[in-house]
């Protein structure tokens, strides 16, 4: 019987190759795929499970995890979740994560492959693996006196420092609480971010940098000017007509100036009159005479149709295709004054702002300032970027000097602030005809050495309805938030 | 002829640095599962600890007394797996009382598992001789078949998720089949042992295939359809499964015949197939089986794949080295601490964790089978071949259910799963072959071959063994046979695995290469001549 009894041993021998293959296919080969499979709890329950860093502001955490006596470990909480939700994001059970929560996960749960050295230490010393902080570059003046100055108005205020892209404030309103999608009770979790889903305003839409771009109105006009200056044939005080109405090109469509006012009584004025005054008809010619494509060239200059990463993804803002109906000469007549096709995001319009104040040249916007251990050791140190040139120093200066105008005696004065010199441009964007006009203001002070750069928008003139302008609203926002970096 | 006499060492002081390991790795794991969830050490944790050491030592002590050429690898082995599997169940019951369950299952299965060492030490120490066995052959039968048959009984019976393999006893809940193994595999050795060379030779050749007579059947289609039975009656196909393993293995190791296999297999697989025409719920296995990643066949209720891919999800999250004791989530799988223990294990160990342990089934196994190969009566060798087969083809049965190898069936991984009567059981097999393999391995104490004139053996030589064990009947035991030619000694290790160092060369009248090699035709030349020879080589 030892001839059989050895050939057993040998299917014995086979069966137990065959388990510890098995075994190992699912343990090693596909362990990935099982490990990211939007079925498996694990994959969150192991995030719940490690300390996750904080997030921070200005030295205080805005976002933290507390140990708490349940499966989970510890508890994500946010210390002041309304004014900083769309900039931390949310970090849940059931709804998963966003904004820096999301982007900086790998940081915030310690797992980046960059610090691979720090877990094969924590590994071997027997450490429970800890996250890392992330400081943000907000501040929290700022980003205070956005918040309270929007109040209960819905849109979004982007603020950042120009020589550096760092981003000072970022707020869109309404804002939610994250708190109420990070709780581990997953019911309320569920039924809160049903409530936020269906809420009036969409809460859950961070404006400022996504949700629905916008028609810039004329906040655009700065880019249309900055395309006539550096076409090199135009200065600020070169004279363009300025008619009361103006026959938009091959179209039966006329365009009239806001309230319906002539912009100078010779039907012709400077180029910074123009803008000072907001004047649509002078911009609308002037944007057909440099052609769709100077004015393509210029908004792409200035960023438009590119996407950002701030590290949140940032909606890319357009401008007209090129070659479409989008850029036929009536359309391309109202691009020029940032209605129409244009779109774009309040973060597009402070980079504009942004990149004049900073002599042309345009910084990468971000918000992770600094990476830190667990043991406060810095790992990651963001350093300011060029992006691109957006227009020579001579142009960036005479926008600056055409900007101050408008603060001083145009549309923007509301955004003067005493003792300090304030550039700016006002927008009033029609966007539907049964709703009020969005208002915008974007501008930069203190104008000879700016510190901040800022873009507001106020959705369907927020308060005012049908009277706003930006002027009106959403310049003394804009002062707001200045005088809180100046002041800081 | 000088005797041939090779030194055996007994291996008890082998046994005993192997056992402290094995208490060391239980005990480690016990303890650290405590400090990992609770912050301190368990609960009574000298007294656990302590008892676990108290008892396996104490059985290692009794090998030293009773069975002093017992395999040595055997014991820690079974102990380590027990050690492991009782710290996996009580971290479950960890996180269970975490989470305000108040169910707890390791305190019961530590109970058992002093029940299970302690019966594995009686049946050492009163079964002087396996062969006595033999005379219960038939019994072994009809308790095999009560035990299959027992969870039919009205009053008694219980069904528990859906499968009718349980009895309720006094308060505890225990499943028969878990003991009917063990005397199927008593009674398939007994039976066989008589019958084989009918079964072998008697017949029509079809095909090539040696085709058993009908009438030499009787008892196996009975034992057959006891585990069909077992699985449309007792919807348990795990356990009909392991006794047609069982059944296949026996009768060829008895017979050496692969008609046997084929005939075996393609009776299970008819079954089989009939059953799952007939009943939604094998069909239902099959699809988990074949596509358990499916959304439809995950969310199926009842017959998802919820549970199975629940463990592949906990499987890949330990990944190559595991999470380690108590920082997984081996709860979130239904039954993680009996039928997906492998899953429980694999998150928290890891590969390299559930490589080590099936390297210790398969050396558990295979020490199993070493034995039955050294034995050298034929019932010993079909017992400790048979059980040791049993336990390999459980272990592949559950972990190849759980890893997609074959359809996934509900049995336990002996020593590790959650279950008294499983627990119970194995041990008292581990009993067995520890008593058989003294028998495999003691040094004889006849003459050894060669050494006594031919002809003059059989009635000169004293036979205390098998006298020991008045069993008249046994024929074919004959571990007295004097061949004519000088062999090796009894105790001589058998090339199985390279386990051993190779044994000391005969001393030689004959080509001493061509006897070590030729082991087993040696081996099985008394057993020939003295039943039916001429089958072998001319």
């Amino acid at each position: 019987m030892n001839v059989p009894l050895r050939r057993v041993a040998s299917i014995v021998l086979v069966m137990f190759v065959a388990l510890m293959v098995s075994t190992s296919y699912i343990q090693f080969v596909q362990a990935d795929q099982l490990n990211n499979d939007p079925r498996n709890v694990r994959t969150i329950y192991r995030e719940y499970g490690n300390f996750r860093g904080p997030i921070v502001v200005a030295g205080d955490a805005i976002a933290s995890s507390t140990p708490v006596d349940d499966p989970y470990g510890y508890q994500r909480e946010y210390s002041d979740g309304m004014l900083y939700g769309h900039v931390s994001g949310f970090f849940s059970i059931v709804n998963g994560m966003s904004e820096i929560e999301q982007t900086e996960n790998d940081f915030l749960n310690g797992q980046a492959d960059a610090l691979w050295l720090d877990r094969f230490g924590a590994m071997i010393t027997g450490k429970q693996p800890q996250g890392y902080s992330v400081e943000l570059t907000v501040d929290p003046d700022a980003q205070r006196a956005a918040y309270e100055a929007l109040g209960d108005q819905r849109g979004a205020v982007v603020a950042i420092e120009p020589a550096t892209g760092k981003i000072l404030a970022l707020v869109s309103t309404p804002s939610y609480d994250p708190n109420s999608l990070a709780t581990h009770d997953t019911g309320a979790a569920r039924e809160a971010y049903q409530e936020l889903l269906n809420a009036d305003g969409n809460p859950l839409s961070n404006r400022a940098i996504r949700g629905n771009t916008y028609p810039p109105g004329s906040t655009f006009k700065i880019v249309t000017a900055a395309a006539a200056i550096e076409s090199g044939d135009l200065t600020p005080e070169s004279v363009i007509p300025a008619p009361q109405q103006y026959q938009l090109p091959q179209s039966s469509s006329v365009m009239n100036n806001f309230g319906g006012i002539r912009c100078s009584p010779e039907g012709e004025q400077s180029l910074a009159d123009a803008l000072r005054i907001s004047c649509n008809t002078a911009f609308a010619e002037l944007g057909v005479e440099l052609g769709d494509e100077v004015l393509r060239d210029q908004a792409e200059e200035f960023g438009f149709d590119e996407g950002l990463q701030i590290p949140m993804p940032v909606t890319a803002s357009h401008f007209p295709t090129e070659g479409t109906e989008e850029s036929s000469p009536p359309r391309t007549a109202l691009a020029a004054i940032g209605q129409g096709d244009v779109r774009v995001t309040p973060l597009q319009v402070a980079m504009i702002s942004s990149a004049i104040a900073n002599g042309g040249v345009q910084m990468a916007p971000y918000t992770v300032q600094t990476v830190r251990s667990p043991d406060l050791d810095v790992v990651q140190e963001a350093s300011p970027r060029r992006l691109r040139t957006s227009v020579s120093p001579s142009t960036a200066s005479a926008l600056r000097d055409m900007m101050v105008g408008v603060v001083d005696n145009g549309t923007g004065t509301a955004a003067q602030i005493s003792g300090v010199k304030v550039a700016g441009k006002t927008g009033t964007a029609e966007h539907r005809s049964d709703a009020a006009p969005h208002a915008w203001f974007t501008g930069f002070a203190p104008a000879d050495d700016p510190q901040v750069a800022v873009a507001v928008i106020v959705e369907n003139g927020g308060d005012a309805g049908n009277e706003a302008t930006g002027g009106a609203v959403a310049a003394p926002i804009a002062k707001a938030v200045m005088e809180a970096v100046l002041n800081g | 002829m000088a005797p041939v006499e090779p030194e055996v060492r007994p291996g008890r002081t082998a046994e005993l640095g192997l056992l402290v390991l094995a208490l060391a790795l239980g005990i480690g794991a016990y303890a650290i599962v405590g400090i990992t969830v609770t912050d301190e050490l368990p609960e009574n944790f000298a007294l656990h600890a302590g008892g676990l050491a108290a008892l396996s030592l104490g059985a290692h002590v009794l090998l030293r007394f009773k069975a002093p050429y017992a395999d040595p690898v055997i014991l820690p082995i079974a102990t380590a797996l027990n050690g492991i599997g009782l710290s996996m169940i009580y971290r479950l019951d960890l996180s269970r009382l975490e989470r305000g369950g108040t169910e707890v299952l390791a305190t019961r299965q530590a109970q058992w598992t002093a029940l299970g060492i302690v019966a594995a030490c009686v049946v050492v120490w009163l079964l002087r001789d396996h062969r006595i066995l033999r005379r219960y052959t038939y019994t072994a039968m009809i308790v095999g078949l009560g035990l299959v048959l027992m969870p039919l009984l009205p009053f008694i019976g219980v069904t528990i998720n859906g499968a009718r393999i349980w009895v309720n006893v006094a308060g505890m809940s225990l499943q028969p089949a878990e003991f009917a193994k063990i005397a199927f595999a008593v009674f398939f050795a007994g039976y066989l042992v008589t019958n084989r060379d009918t079964l072998a030779l008697a017949g029509k050749k079809v095909l090539g295939l040696q085709l058993p007579r009908v009438r030499d059947l009787g008892p196996l289609i009975i034992v057959w359809i006891a585990s069909l039975g077992i699985l449309v009656f007792e919807r348990d196909l795990g356990t009909s499964l392991l006794f047609f393993g069982l059944f296949v293995a026996m009768l060829y190791i008895a017979t050496e015949r692969i008609s046997w296999v084929v005939i075996g297999l393609a009776m299970f697989a008819g079954g089989a197939a009939l059953a799952a025409s007939t009943f939604g719920h094998v069909q239902a296995r099959i699809d988990v089986w074949l596509a358990p990643l499916e959304p439809e066949i995950y969310g199926r209720d009842p017959g998802g794949s919820g549970q199975l891919v629940g463990g592949l999800f906990g499987l890949a999250n330990g990944g190559l080295v595991g999470t380690g004791w108590g920082e997984g989530y081996p709860r979130l799988v239904p039954y993680a601490f009996s039928d997906f223990i492998y899953t429980s294990l694999g998150e928290e160990l890891g590969l390299t964790g559930l490589l080590a342990i099936l390297l210790m089934y398969l050396l558990l196994v295979e020490r199993g089978l070493r034995t039955a190969l050294a034995v050298r009566d034929g019932f010993g060798k079909l017992v400790a071949g048979g059980l040791a087969f049993v336990m390999a083809w459980q272990v592949f049965v559950v972990i190849g259910g759980i890893t997609r190898i074959i359809p996934l069936t509900g049995l336990t991984m002996p020593f590790v799963a959650q279950g008294g009567s499983s627990l119970l059981a194995n041990w008292l097999i581990v009993g067995l072959l520890l008593r058989i393999s003294d028998n495999a391995r003691r040094p004889s104490s006849l003459p050894v071959r060669g050494q006594v004139a031919p002809g003059g053996a059989r009635a000169a030589a004293p036979t205390p063994v098998v006298a020991g064990t008045a069993t008249g009947a046994v024929p074919d035991d004959a571990p007295t046979t004097v061949g004519g030619s000088p062999t090796p000694g009894y105790g001589e290790s058998l090339p199985l695995r390279a386990a051993d160092p190779p044994p000391p060369p005969p001393s030689p009248s004959h080509d001493a290469a061509t006897e070590v090699v030729r082991v087993d035709d040696v081996d099985r030349d008394p057993h020939g001549s003295d039943e039916n020879d001429g089958r072998r080589e001319p």
